[in-house]
């Protein structure tokens, strides 16, 4: 229940409605929950695609669906998948998680937040508004000049690719900028950056890789729209122009992206296993300056991508080289998760086995990640199933693994209730066991020589069986997910409710109520070290004592301002939504959209310059 | 300071456990972007370079001295915008507006400067079409003038809100941010100058 | 919990120990045997990339195996007893991750000296005796020219075994990447560049290739075929190839001839001695092909009427127009093309 202690005058009251509360939130906690049910929504609608691909690959010669068909669904699949599911199903447990487990009340800039949900939104939808336009993407998930150029992609499918991609670009951006100033300026007093726990960590990793690599695709991608708006000709071949340059810029951000995708799931990882096996994590800093490591040297390896387009012996020598040395600090974290069950008393609940999960299947998509680091083996591999199951191997059971993991975790603490843990069991072996079935056989498919992105093949150079193998265990995988949905729909209904601190956790999300209140810590905490929490309840082996917190003071929580509702992230996403579909309509509708997007940017700056009474706010 | 003040400094809810301001910290991870938005379109010009196959060449059709005094016009803004700080910090809010002012007018003459000059090329043959060359100097100091476009509006808005009498010393932190993005673009297009016009 | 868990271990370390037998066993096994195989080179290419893959891949099975057996084993030791006391709070051991640091930077080092010798090795500058064959892949189909030769054809490359032959890759249109999988590994083929696979093809047999970049509506119909003759077959072939087409035998074919002369067919097809078209492939001596449509239907009667009737229908977004051929006609230019061989 929530108690805003302070409101501005003139902002919205408390006689709102269940809907216009949850449009105008500025809440952490709320933007978290709604980036997690939209990205596992778009996980749904991604994953059917999937579906609908298996279905046409199960037999060779098939007809399930057209060419056109299948070539915009692993499009949008890839699409999806990469930046409305992973992406946002992180950014629900960083604006979830962050602000509790740092101590903090809130992000650095609150509207801000909000503002990158509905972005985000607003990119979501204009992708999908290309199916009712039946103008789907179709170029592949990382559209390829010159495929792309009006030249051969007449219409408007690239289009809606590229304005999809820059909306969800900018809301990624700004909530990197939020978290960064968030991380470094708000936590409790006493968290030192040493202090701060691995999910904190990865997540401030994520947010400098976020900030620093976006603005190459967003250049990449202005370079592609002025192609094919205005004939420039960055990548035209007749005018000079080079369709490398394309690649160059893609990667320059891909390859960060990759890291993206995945340090949060290790952040998570980090976290669940010490709480599971009742020990720290194994070699902590070890595992931080590996993050950080990651991070920085993931910006000097995006040619791997490219070894197949004849770059020259030089450059696919330190490009391999570069791979091969991430490896390293990749390599260190694994060992460190194992180190941090051995000796432990391990509890085997859902989170814990997905984590397990996560550590088995990201080694695998690892290992085959090192052979790709080979530019000859990689001649062989590339483009062909072999990569597909690597990267299903490290993003499904590496990320979505560790999502999962995650979502088990921390879901007494959002909801107050604990997921059904034998139905959180029986989703993990389903998953697991459909995981493999799906994409271990992809292996043997692309070694004996079957490309990526062909709508069909034919039936006698021996695929036949084991994609009918892997389609089956797509279908598997589907399941498991219904028994998800089954396990949420159960427990929202009559679930058992959580305590604060179900599993007995180290972290200072642990010692809140679940769920939080508004203002998430009524008295700010000061810390002492790492899983400061766990010291607190049970000290340390160097004499420390156990620590109780001083009991929250009703005076302490009615001195507690949180920032009230506001309007104008919706209405500004809404502004800048239709000001980039204009490029789709009119440039009328670009300018009108644009002169909407101006006044909401103006009324947000203003909202809280020159406040009346009573204070001046908030970010 | 009243009391109210006193104690509103103290639970300011901008000021981090580092001592900066939020907004402040987070101007500079935007820029920290920045930089790489600008470096990926510096690199783009300069992978083209000299590989255009048709029309007019830089050699040929840029005008240095037009083009040195933007940059000298342009230098001289972020003088004007340190002044405008230095006299908002003094509380002189009548120099500290005049010189807000200028910083906009003379970031204004240097997009007219760059108006100007674009219209002299397509006039000479260059456009977005023509050529490798047009494509990456359009595009490269397109962004670069849209950038100090934006900044000329930010800074008539506060301006504006100056002469509204809604700008004081208390707003030192706005203005200062605003300075911040404002000294960047200069930064960035000394870059350009160098990389772009000067360097053959 | 206490009962399902030693029975999902014991599950888990099953699946564990089968994986580990079908990897081992997959030495042996006769399921790399495959067309498009790349484990099984037929070519100097393809047999350095299969050592270093054959090298990187014992390194990485290894590892495999021992993470996840500690892994699993961990599970099975440390899981929680009733009544257990609160394990040690051990926070590290510097020694140990110096240890593991050290080992998997040898293991990248072994992995990655082969890797760089290997690099230079298989891009070096072909010897001048090298056979040259510019390819160009254009969508969604390949053209195969032998400049010294004077030879222009399509989807079908022929190479003699025992020669080096030094493929020149070209794209008019977009990236394709030029593959075949037996006999080495892939190079992209990119508008505005020219890049290069040099092999040496070691036994004469049909090795299938494929276009292995996405490159539009048909990109999983850019297939071709690699066929590695005998020097004295190869020399039987070139000739043959060099030879003007043969008159059409038969009536059928006679009018298939005129009516390939008189119609659109031209302005895209060459025929020596008939039309010069350079958009589509040269037909010259179709009739000595075993596939068209880019290695996607055999070349038959019935396969080719269908073709020249509808080619969409038989790959979706063809560039070739539907020239309204039906009935009589599409038979006799289908008897005219079989008859050049």
């Amino acid at each position: 229940m929530a108690t805003h202690a302070a409101f501005m005058p003139g902002a919205v009251t408390e006689k709102q409605s269940v809907l216009v509360s949850w449009l105008t939130t500025v809440d952490h906690k709320r933007i978290g929950i709604l980036y997690g049910t939209s990205a596992f929504t778009f996980f749904l609608i991604g994953g059917i695609e999937a579906l609908i691909m298996r279905l046409q690959l199960a037999v060779p010669d098939n007809t399930v669906v057209s060419a056109q068909l299948f070539n915009e669904l692993f499009t949008m699949h890839g699409t999806t998948m990469v930046f409305l599911a992973i992406m946002p199903m992180s950014a629900a447990f960083f604006n979830y998680m962050i602000p509790l487990m740092i101590g903090a009340r809130d992000v650095a800039f609150p509207r801000l937040n909000a503002l990158s949900y509905w972005i985000f939104l607003a990119g979501g939808l204009l992708l999908h508004a290309s199916f009712v336009f039946g103008s789907v993407p179709d170029g592949g998930w990382f559209g390829y000049a010159n495929l792309t150029t009006k030249q051969f992609s007449p219409g408007h499918s690239i289009d809606f690719w590229i304005l999809g991609l820059q909306i969800l670009g900018i809301s990624s951006m700004l909530a990197g900028f939020n978290f960064i100033v968030t991380i470094i300026n708000m936590r409790a007093p006493g968290m030192t950056l040493m202090r701060m726990p691995l999910f904190i960590w990865m997540s401030f990793v994520v947010q400098f890789l976020v900030v620093l690599a976006f603005p190459a695709i967003t250049v990449g991608l202005i370079l592609l729209m002025f192609d094919r708006f205005f004939g420039t000709l960055f990548y035209a071949p007749a005018a000079g122009g080079d369709p490398l340059l394309w690649q160059h810029l893609f990667w320059i951000f891909g390859h960060p992206e990759v890291y993206i995708l995945i340090l949060p799931a290790m952040g998570i990882v980090s976290e669940v296993l010490p709480t599971f096996a009742r020990k720290p994590l194994f070699g902590a800093p070890v595992v931080i300056y590996s993050g950080i490591m990651i991070g920085f040297f993931g910006f000097g390896v995006w040619s791997h991508h490219m070894f197949s387009v004849g770059m020259g012996p030089v450059a696919d020598s330190a490009f391999s080289i570069a791979t091969m040395l991430i490896a390293v600090p990749t390599g260190v974290k694994i060992l460190n998760w194992i180190a941090t069950l051995w000796g432990g008393s391990i509890r085997f609940t859902s989170a814990l086995y997905f984590a397990l999960g996560f550590i088995a299947m990201f080694t695998m998509g690892g290992l085959s990640g090192v052979m790709h680091a080979s530019p000859p083996v990689d001649l062989q591999q590339t483009d062909t199933y072999f990569v597909v199951a690597h990267f299903h191997y490290v993003l499904f059971g590496g990320s979505i693994f560790g999502l999962a993991a995650g979502a088990y975790y921390w879901w007494p603490k959002i909801t107050g209730r604990v997921l059904d843990e034998r139905l959180g069991k029986l989703h993990f072996w389903l998953m697991l066991i459909g995981f493999n079935v799906t994409f271990f056989p992809q292996h043997y498919l692309g070694l004996i020589g079957m490309p990526r992105r062909i709508y069909t093949y034919a039936p006698d150079l021996g695929w036949n069986f084991w994609n009918l193998v892997s389609s089956i265990g797509a279908f598997t995988i589907a399941l498991s997910f219904l028994v998800f949905i089954v396990n949420v729909v159960k427990t929202m209904r009559a679930g058992a409710p959580a305590g604060p601190d179900p599993w007995d956790g180290r972290t200072l999300e642990w010692s809140i109520p679940s769920p939080p209140p508004v203002y998430n810590f009524a008295v700010v905490p000061a810390v002492q070290d790492r899983d400061d929490f766990w010291l607190q309840k049970y000290g340390d082996e160097h004499g420390g004592k156990p620590r109780k917190a001083p009991a929250p003071r009703p005076e302490d929580i009615a001195a507690i301002h949180m920032p009230p509702p506001s309007y104008w992230p919706i209405l500004l996403a809404g502004g800048l939504l239709f000001m980039l579909a204009g490029a789709l309509v009119s440039i009328y509708q670009v300018i009108l959209g644009g002169l909407l997007t101006l006044f909401c940017m103006y009324r947000f700056a203003l909202e809280y310059h020159r406040p009346r009474a009573g204070g001046g706010h908030h970010g | 300071m009243s009391a109210q003040a006193a104690e509103h400094a103290v639970h300011d809810p901008n000021l981090g456990i580092t001592g900066l301001d939020h907004r402040k910290m987070g101007m500079w991870a935007f820029l920290g972007s920045e930089c790489m938005f600008f470096g990926s379109l510096i690199g783009t010009y300069m992978s083209y370079k000299g590989k255009s196959l048709t029309g007019p060449t830089p050699h040929e059709i840029f005008n240095i001295p037009l083009t040195s005094v933007s940059a000298f016009v342009l230098l001289m803004s972020s003088v004007w915008m340190v002044l405008a700080l230095n006299y908002l910090r003094l509380n002189n809010m009548r120099w500290a507006k005049f010189w807000i002012l200028m910083t906009a007018l003379f970031g204004a003459w240097f997009v007219g400067n760059q108006v100007y000059e674009f219209a002299e090329f397509v006039h000479e043959g260059l456009t977005l079409q023509t050529s490798l060359f047009g494509s990456t100097f359009f595009v490269l100091t397109g962004f670069h003038g849209a950038h100090v476009t934006g900044g000329v509006i930010w800074l008539l808005s506060l301006w504006a809100l100056a002469l509204m009498g809604k700008l004081g010393p208390e707003d030192y932190l706005k203005v200062e941010i605003a300075g911040l993005y404002w000294h960047f673009v200069d930064i960035v297009w000394i870059a350009i100058f160098t990389l772009v016009y000067l360097i053959p | 919990m206490s009962t399902a868990r030693p029975s999902a271990l014991a599950a888990r370390t099953a699946t564990l120990v089968l994986a580990v037998a079908i990897l081992a066993a997959g030495c042996g096994w006769s399921g790399w045997d495959r067309p498009m195989t790349t484990v099984l080179p037929k070519s100097d290419f393809g047999h350095r990339i299969n050592d270093l893959f054959l090298l990187i891949s014992w390194w990485t099975l290894g590892i495999f195996i021992a993470v996840e057996a500690v892994l699993l084993y961990a599970c099975w030791r440390f899981r929680e007893r009733p009544g257990a006391a609160t394990p040690k709070q051990v926070h590290g051991h510097t020694a140990l991750e110096i240890s593991w640091t050290v080992a998997f930077a040898v293991v990248l080092l072994i992995i990655g000296i082969p890797t760089i010798r290997i690099i230079f090795k298989t891009q070096e500058a072909p010897a001048a005796t090298a056979l040259r064959v510019d390819v160009a892949g254009r969508q969604w189909w390949w053209e195969f020219k032998y400049p010294e030769l004077n030879i222009t054809t399509a989807n079908e490359v022929h190479i003699p075994a025992g020669q080096t032959v030094a493929f020149h890759l070209n794209a008019p249109d977009v990236i394709h990447s030029f593959w075949i999988p037996q006999l080495g590994g892939k190079r992209d083929v990119i508008p505005g560049r020219v890049n290069r696979i040099i092999l040496t093809p070691d036994t004469p047999g049909e090795y299938p290739g494929q276009c292995a970049e996405y490159c539009g509506m048909s990109h999983a119909n850019m297939r071709f075929r690699a066929i590695v003759h005998t020097k004295e077959d190869f020399e039987k072939w070139v000739a043959a190839q060099q030879a003007p087409p043969a008159e059409p035998a038969g009536e059928l074919a006679q009018k298939g001839k005129e009516l390939f002369a008189q119609s659109a067919c031209v302005g895209c097809h060459t025929i020596r001695g008939v039309s010069g078209g350079v958009l589509g492939p040269d037909l010259t001596h179709f009739g000595s092909r075993k596939t068209f449509a880019a290695g996607t239907h055999r070349v038959t009667p019935e396969n080719l009427v269908k073709w020249i009737e509808n080619p969409d229908h038989m790959k979706p977004g063809v560039l070739m127009p539907n020239l309204g051929m039906k009935g009589e006609q599409s038979r006799a230019l289908a008897a005219y093309l079989l008859s050049l061989k």
